[in-house]
Formats: C-alpha cells, structure tokens, sequence
C-alpha cells in the first residue's frame, strides 16, 4: 500500500491565502471517442506555452468509441514529470465513471461536471468543491449539428478551465491558429466557442484556489512522444528498412517514422531513400529486418510483447548467424494479451533471453524521450557493431504520451558506426575472410555484403552451426568455441551499451549501519526521482543508480556490492531486471529488495517513496530496539 | 567433416560463357541430398541456367528456409552470398534483402512443406508485394528429412510409401501464385532439363515476382506406386503447354517462327521469350484464362507444365514503394542523415 506523501508548500502566496500556483493535478474523464484529446492536449500545451512544467497523461481503454478514457495533466512548477498520485481537480465529463472518478478527489479538491442535467446532492462529496457548468445546454443553444455540440462542447470546457485557473486565453488562441493553421473559419468558430466557455465562469464562479501563473521553468525543453522521438532517432541512425505489424502501443512508432521519411528522406523528384513496409504479421517484419540487416541495410521493427513472442526464432537466428537487427519493443501489460493500453516493464526477461538455446541480446532502457531518440540512433550503430539484434525497450508512458524533455540533439561529425565490414579492396589484396573468426580478440567478427566481390568473401549464412569460416558443422569443439565466442561478444558489448547514472545521496543517513541504494530504469525515472527526495524529507538519504542498458557493466555490480541493500524498482509482477542482476551478476538475491508496481497505471512518486519509506521506517525501528 | 568441398580441379579446355566463366564456375559444394534426388536435377537447372545467361555469380543472392530443397542452394554458386533462414520464413528473408540492394538477383528456394504448409502465409505476401525474384518450390509433396510424412501439396488420394492414404485436399501453389498475381507463373519437372533450363532462365531474367513450381520426386519416401509425384505418374499425366526460349537482350533474334505455333513475347529487360505452343489455344497472357486452364487439366488428372502466365512489363516492390535508384545500402550517412539544422526546426515544431 502507498503511503500519502505531504505536499510540500508552493510559493509563499500560496502558504498566505490558501492559493495553490502550479502545483497540482487535473484529470479528464471523457468517453473514447468524443474528441476530447484535442482539447485536452490544448490544455496541457497553453500551461506549458506559459513556461509552467506539465507532465500528461493518456489513459485510455482498448477501443475506438464509448469506453471510458482518461487524461491526466500535472502541473508542476518543480519540474516532476512523474505521476503524483490523487486529484485536484476532476473534470468529470463520463457518467459512466461518475462514482469512481469523484472518490479519486483528493480532500478539499475540485469537481467540475456538465450540469445540465441537475444531479441530487448525494452524488456529490461534501469534502470537495463542486463547479458545475452547463455545458450541454450552452452547446445545444449555440450549435445545430450533433457532431459541432458534440466537439465544441470540448472547447466550451477549455474556456471554463482557462478562467478558472488562470490560463491565458490568448495562449489558447495562438495554439487554436498554429492547430487550424490557414482555416481561418475553423479558427474563429474554436476562438468563439472558448469564451462562451470563458465568458460563463467570470459570470458565474469564482477562480478556483489552484491557479496557472506565467513561469520560466520551461526553458527550451520540447513536448514529444518517446515512439515519435525514436522513430527520429532511428532517421537520424541511418535505418532504411523499417517492417512492421500494427500493434499497440508501437503503432505510432512505425507511423511516425514514415512522416519523417517523407518529410526528411525523399528526393526532390519524389524518389524514397527508404522502404517501409507493414508486413502481414512480426514474423514477416523481423524476417525483412533480418533480410535487410543480412544485406548491408539498417532495417528495425517496432513491436510490443506478443509481437516479441512471435518474433523469438528469428531473434535467435540473429544472435546465432549473426545479423544486425533492431527492435523497438514499447512495452505494454501482459502476459498473452494482456492490457494492451496499460504501461508495464514487463518484457525484460522475454527480449533479453529471446529464443531457444543459449541466446542473450543486449538491451537499451531510456528514461524518457529525449534518451528515446538518443538511444534510437545508438541501436542502429551498435547492431552493425555487433552484428546482433539490439532490443530498445520502451513502454506504453514514454512511447504514447508527450513528456517535457530535453531538445533533441545531433553532432553534425558524428558518422555512422558501420561496423566490421569487409570490403571489396581488402578482398582484393588477399585478406583472410573468416565470417566467424574472431580476429580481433573482442568475439566480433568481420562480414561482407553479398555482391562485394566477384569470387571473394562469399559465405554462406544459416542457423545451424558451422566453422570459423562459415562451413557447416557439427563438430562439437567448433560449436563450443563458436558459442564461447559470443559469449566474448556479448563481454564487449557491456562497453558499449550507455553507463550506468549515479547519483549518491547528499549526505548519510544519521546513526545508519546499514548502507542502502536504489536502482531504477525507463518510466519510473520521474517518480524515482521525485521520490528520492520525499524520502530525504524524511530523513532516508539512499545513493541512486538509474540502469541504462543490458548487458550491465561493472558500474552496476560495483553499486550493488557497496551497499548492503538495494531497492531494485520496476513497473513489472515479477522483479525482472532484479532477476537479469541476480543472474548475470550472481548476486545474492536477498540484497536486492524490489519494490514493484504493475497496475498498469505509471508508477508513481507517492508509491515509492511510500514503499521505501515504511521498509527504511520499519528497519531503523527495528535497529532501535 | 561435415562439409564437402568440391575438388578444385578445373579442365583446362572447359568451355566458357560470353563472361569467361565456366560451367563450374557456377557450382556450389557437393550435395548431400539422396543419390538420384529430382533437387539435385533442378541444382543442375540452375547451374545451367546461370552459365547460359551469363550471370556474375557474385550478383546473385540465393536464399532459402528448412528441408531437403532448402539444403540445394549450397551445392550452386558457390560464389554467391547464400542465406539458409528459418523454416517457412524464406520470403521475408528475401524481401528484406531484395529492399536493402535493388541491383542483386534473388534466388529463392523452397520446398512444399515450406511454402505450402509453415510458410504458405509467407509465400502468399511475397508474391502479392511483387517482390523482384524467382522463387522456385522444389515439389516432392513429402517431408523427405523427417522421413515421409505427407506435404500439403500431397494430393488428396496419394499413397504414402507406408500405405497411409492423405484425405487432405492439396494446395497447388500454381494457382495460388495466378491468384495472388504473380507476374510470372511456370511449372515443370525435375526430369524435364529440355523445359526446365528455360524456364529458370526466363525466371531469372523477369522483373517481379517470378514462380516456378518443379515437381521434384523424392526417391526415398515418394516414388512409388500411388504416389503422384513419383517419376512415373509425372512422366505420365504431364501435360506441357509450351516450350520455352529465352533469347537474352544482346543475342540478335533469329528464332524459326512459325505462325500459329510460336509467340514471342518481349520482357521488361529487353529478353524475348520465345514459346513454341504445343496447347492449341493457350495463352500465357491471359491470367484469368490461365487458372481455368489449370484447374480444368487437373480435374481431367493431368499436371499442366511450361510457362503458364506472364506479364512482360511487371513491376516490383520498390516500383511501388518509389525507391531511388542507389541501393538503400549503398547509401551513405550524407543521405541518410538529415544532420543538426532540421533537427531544430522539429525542436522548435514541439514546443
């Protein structure tokens, strides 16, 4: 169970007359399909446009219209981009959920409804604020057509919520006209629609006591998607081939890629300098990968578990004949279908052990989608490094919501990392071709494209096992030492994969024999680091480390072995990257405390600093006595 | 050992192609496939194909899945980069590769089980996306290295070598190719080199998706009576269209023509096909036509081969996808890279 947090007091203003600047939580309850997100994506934009930090939330069901779906914005002032945990303000606009979405109410907070239709008092909380605003009825007067009461009522609400809290209309407006740019009737209309909204609370209420004020806290960070940024990053890492089977939540990865294609990778005479193709199924996508990557192309797919499921013999024979591959898996509830529009972690274990036999596959965890673009180029150079599959684990918080984060970046030096390539020349002056000899010490052996030379450096690839150069073979001391070969691959690939981030803590915690840490990873970062200082609040001072890849380098078992405990959080039932540590490292699993959340909601800060808090509370009570 | 190498031992006076290769110059290493197998004959096709059109060996891309006839592409071209994937899984392998570098030849190669059975879906898609290849299914109608089970191209009635009788209906994968618009669809036999050879060649030399479908008898677990892949019953119930020359674009034409009997149809690449009609009426045109003819032999109980569709003037997949014309892989970081400056314009588009 989480333990509530106290909030920490925002500005002085706020201590003085009970005003709350830029620090709390709304959320959106809206029916799938009413075209909401529009709006509502508005609203979190015209506060960050004020240079007020947001962090916002989809949470949506498996559907297309009529089921609940939820939109979550925190405005923060302190720059946590996690989830909070609890609600302010409630904008209840889905009866369905009516009863549930009122309890979420943090006490002293805020519900604001359509109250066209009055409600009877016992459907409201005495402890809560109600703002009702006659939405439909507004609509109905103003609009003729369904579909305009149906969508301007979205913006009516907007209007409500920017005089309520304090939002510049004029912020609205701006994003109103970039949104309909040169459709100037549509402009006019929303801007119409956004002061009935505007017009009716400085009528009829007061500002509510959570307020929006103009900040600069923003800097230049930009609001993007972590499946957007990495279909970026997968541009700017050279990848010409992209295969993929629709699924959720990966979709937009494979979509958003082919936008930038068109816009960043097309000739001016129309021609493509790339090839995408939705294949019929993940078999077929990973198979054109491997085709591809087998033929000298940077080619990926994006998926999520049950398309890794599918995936895994193909996975295998890249770690076996030795085929650079890329794989996005943004990663989603399971097992089998699972939750397919919940967050988890929870294909760790499935992707770096993917296949049968003996198989590891590196692995690259961003934090946010900054990390997501970064680490989408990084995959491409590292899989024609070590000519293996390279797994780029997201989840369904990074790769479908907008996060605040750092502007992406790009040295214009900075080359492709081909990776040990033979070419047509060295074969002519007689180099030694070996596919799978290991030349230089490191397990990575040299390739040649297919075509490279007229009667040089020919082989022949396949999954069976064979010798150094490439013939076939089921002498087991050649199979041995092949497999022993990349198991040296794999020890060079720890160099490679991002470090580890260290962060100790400010001071020690006081009369502590125990020594604790924490290790975090991917979506969890923003909570973590929210509550890491909670904890500090309460006097817990913990060393952090933020794991960014797989295999884990000699920084992470180092930071294990200092301490005497370490919390190992994930979003995942089973402890999986607990498990890769125990095994790889061979680390005493008791160490190792986890501290696990897997609802399929994002992990929150409340959550962690709760769980660690009352493990630390409980541990230094039982010191005392 | 569990490789053979060929000797290295070339006869000096081999003959050679306009390319100065010789016929070994297209071999691979030695088969290990059963004495007497129809693969080994169709290898042998290929090789002979290859030499006679003088192809570079090194510029074609030979891949296939699992089974006796996936083994094949060793034992050809051993100069060729070759590519033994996962069962079923072939087509995609070939796509993918076909995408990355538009300038190879792709040599797909298959058998019943794989393309009928585990890969049918796979097939299926490759041949719809029009990917640039011959695809050629070595068709026994038996799983030949797990010893005899029945293939989904057994027909239904055929008897196994133990007496077992498949009450399956069979997939013809000839007409599934007309259906799923393949822009090249053949049929043979492994013991017919006379209307093989052209046929691969004509294959190799079209642009689209290609399909043969050799009837390939397993002389182990299918060649035997009650089966309608064994030698005999081929030989028997064949029921050939037309024979087939591939005049390549450099050759002058000069072909016996004979009105009435001989169609010459101009490929894409500028090769003619010449087709010595021996069905009075049969146009390899007309695909509609095409599958009606097929399905009508068949209920009569014959296997109709030779050249069955088509279209001289195909396109691919990357028509379709509208690639340019270096291959994708050849591209550098300057082209694919679209470097600091845009990645600020997308910077200021997300604020």
């Amino acid at each position: 169970m989480s333990v509530p947090v106290k909030e920490e007091a925002a500005a002085s203003e706020a201590t003085t007359s009970g005003l709350v600047i830029n620090d709390f939580v709304v959320k959106f309850a809206n029916v799938n399909g009413s075209g909401s997100a529009s709006a509502n994506g508005m609203f979190a934009k015209s506060i960050l446009r004020m240079g007020v930090p947001v962090a916002a939330r989809n949470i949506f069901p498996s559907n297309i219209q009529g089921l609940p779906t939820w939109f979550e914005v925190r405005v923060t002032e302190a720059g946590y981009l996690g989830r909070r945990g609890g609600v302010d303000l409630m904008v209840a606009m889905n009866p369905q959920t009516w009863d549930k979405d009122l309890a979420e109410i943090e006490p002293g907070g805020f519900l604001f409804y359509d109250s066209t239709k009055p409600l009877p008092p016992g459907r409201f909380r005495e402890d809560v604020t109600v703002v009702g605003v006659p939405l439909t009825a507004m609509c109905n007067d103003r609009y003729a057509l369904p579909r305009e009461r149906q969508l301007f009522k979205n913006i009516v609400y907007l209007g409500a919520l920017a005089g309520l809290l304090g939002i510049d209309p004029a912020v609205i407006e701006t994003i109103l006209s970039e949104q309909f740019s040169g459709r100037q009737k549509l402009i006019d209309a929303n801007v119409a629609a956004l002061h009935v909204g505007l017009d009716y609370v400085k009528a009829n209420h007061q500002p509510l006591r959570l307020q929006v004020r103009k900040s600069d806290k923003v800097g230049d960070r930009i609001f993007v998607e972590g499946n957007a940024a990495a279909a970026l990053g997968a541009v700017y890492g050279g990848a010409t081939v992209c295969a993929w089977y629709p699924i959720t939540p990966s979709t937009s990865l494979a979509e958003a890629f082919t936008r930038y294609c068109e816009d960043l990778r097309t000739d001016p005479d129309g021609k493509a300098r790339y090839a995408i193709v939705q294949a019929e199924d993940e078999i077929a996508s990973i198979g054109i990968v491997v085709g591809a990557g087998w033929n000298g192309a940077r080619a990926f797919t994006c998926t999520s578990g049950p398309g890794i499921s599918l995936m895994t013999e193909f996975i295998g024979l890249s770690y076996f004949a030795e085929i650079p591959a890329v794989i996005f898996d943004v990663q989603r509830g399971g097992p089998s279908t699972g939750m397919p529009t919940r967050t988890q972690q929870a294909d760790l274990i499935g992707a770096a052990y993917a296949s049968h036999g003996d198989t590891k596959h590196p692995m690259l965890l961003p934090a946010d989608p900054g990390e997501c673009f970064e680490f989408g180029a990084l995959a491409f150079d590292l899989s024609d490094r070590l000519q293996t599959t390279i797994f780029v684990m997201l989840d369904l918080d990074i790769g479908m919501n907008e996060w605040l984060t750092t502007p992406f970046a790009w040295d214009d030096e900075r080359q492709l990392d081909r990776g040990k390539v033979m070419t047509h020349d060295e074969l002519e002056a007689g180099a030694d071709f070996g596919r799978y000899k290991d030349v230089d010490g490191d397990g990575i052996p040299y390739r040649t494209y297919p075509g490279v030379h007229p009667n040089k450096g020919a082989y022949f690839t396949r999954g069976t096992s064979r010798n150094p150069y490439a013939r076939y073979s089921e002498e087991g001391a050649v199979y041995v030492d092949n497999m022993q070969r990349l198991l040296r691959k794999f020890e060079t690939a720890k160099a490679l994969i991002p470090a580890p981030i260290r962060q100790d803590a400010k001071r020690k915690t006081p009369n502590q024999k125990v020594s604790d840490g924490v290790i975090y990873f991917g979506s969890s970062t923003p909570s973590m680091l929210e509550a890491l200082e909670h904890l500090e609040g309460q006097g817990h001072h913990l060393d952090a480390m933020r794991v960014r890849g797989f295999p884990f380098s000699d920084e992470v078992y180092d930071f294990v072995a200092a301490h005497d405990r370490v919390f190992l959080v994930e979003q995942n039932r089973d402890a999986q990257l607990r498990t890769l540590l125990v095994n790889e490292g061979e680390i005493d699993p008791g160490k190792i405390v986890p501290v696990l959340h897997y609802d399929g909601t994002p992990i929150t800060a409340r959550f962690i600093a709760g769980q660690i808090g009352q493990m630390l509370t409980l541990g230094r009570s039982e010191a005392a006595q | 050992m569990t490789y053979i190498l060929k000797p290295q031992l070339h006869h000096p006076n081999l003959p050679t192609n306009a390319r100065g290769f010789t016929r070994r110059d297209y071999e691979g290493s030695v088969s290990t496939l059963c004495a007497g197998c129809g693969h080994d004959s169709i290898s042998s096709a290929i090789i002979q194909a290859a030499f006679e059109l003088n192809l570079p060996p090194h510029r074609i891309a030979k891949l296939s899945g699992i089974g006796c006839s996936s083994k094949t592409p060793d034992y050809f071209m051993g100069a060729s980069h070759g590519f033994n994937t996962v069962h079923g899984r072939m087509p995609s392998v070939l796509t993918g590769a076909n995408l990355a570098n538009k300038d190879l030849i792709y040599l797909g190669v298959s058998g019943d089980g794989d393309s009928a059975s585990i890969g049918l879906g796979q097939f299926a898609h490759a041949v719809r996306r029009g990917v640039n290849m011959l695809y050629i299914v070595e068709n026994n109608g038996v799983y030949g290295l797990t010893k005899g089970q029945f293939s989904a191209t057994s027909d239904k009635g055929s008897k196994s070598k133990k007496g077992v009788v498949n009450h399956d209906a069979g997939i013809d994968l000839v007409g599934l190719a007309l259906q799923l618009g393949a822009t090249y669809v053949g049929r043979s036999f492994s013991g017919d080199k006379a209307q093989l050879v052209p046929l691969i060649k004509a294959g190799l030399a079209h642009k689209g998706a290609a399909f043969i479908d050799v009837i390939s008898p397993c002389v182990q677990f299918n060649n035997h009576v009650g089966s309608t892949k064994s030698f005999d019953y081929v030989r028997e119930h064949n029921e050939a269209v037309n024979r087939l020359d591939l005049i390549p674009a450099h050759a002058s034409i000069k072909v016996d023509y004979a009105p009435g009997e001989t169609v010459m149809v101009t490929q894409h690449d500028g090769s003619v096909l010449s087709l010595h009609k021996l069905a009075e009426l049969y146009d390899p045109s007309d695909r509609a036509a095409a599958l009606g003819f097929l399905q009508s032999r068949q209920a009569q109980g014959e296997i109709v081969t030779g050249l069955l569709y088509v279209d001289p003037e195909a396109g691919d997949l990357h028509d379709a996808l509208d690639t340019v014309a270096t291959p994708l892989n050849a591209l550098d970081g300057a082209a694919l890279v679209p470097g600091a400056k845009a990645l600020d314009a997308i910077n200021a588009s997300l604020r």
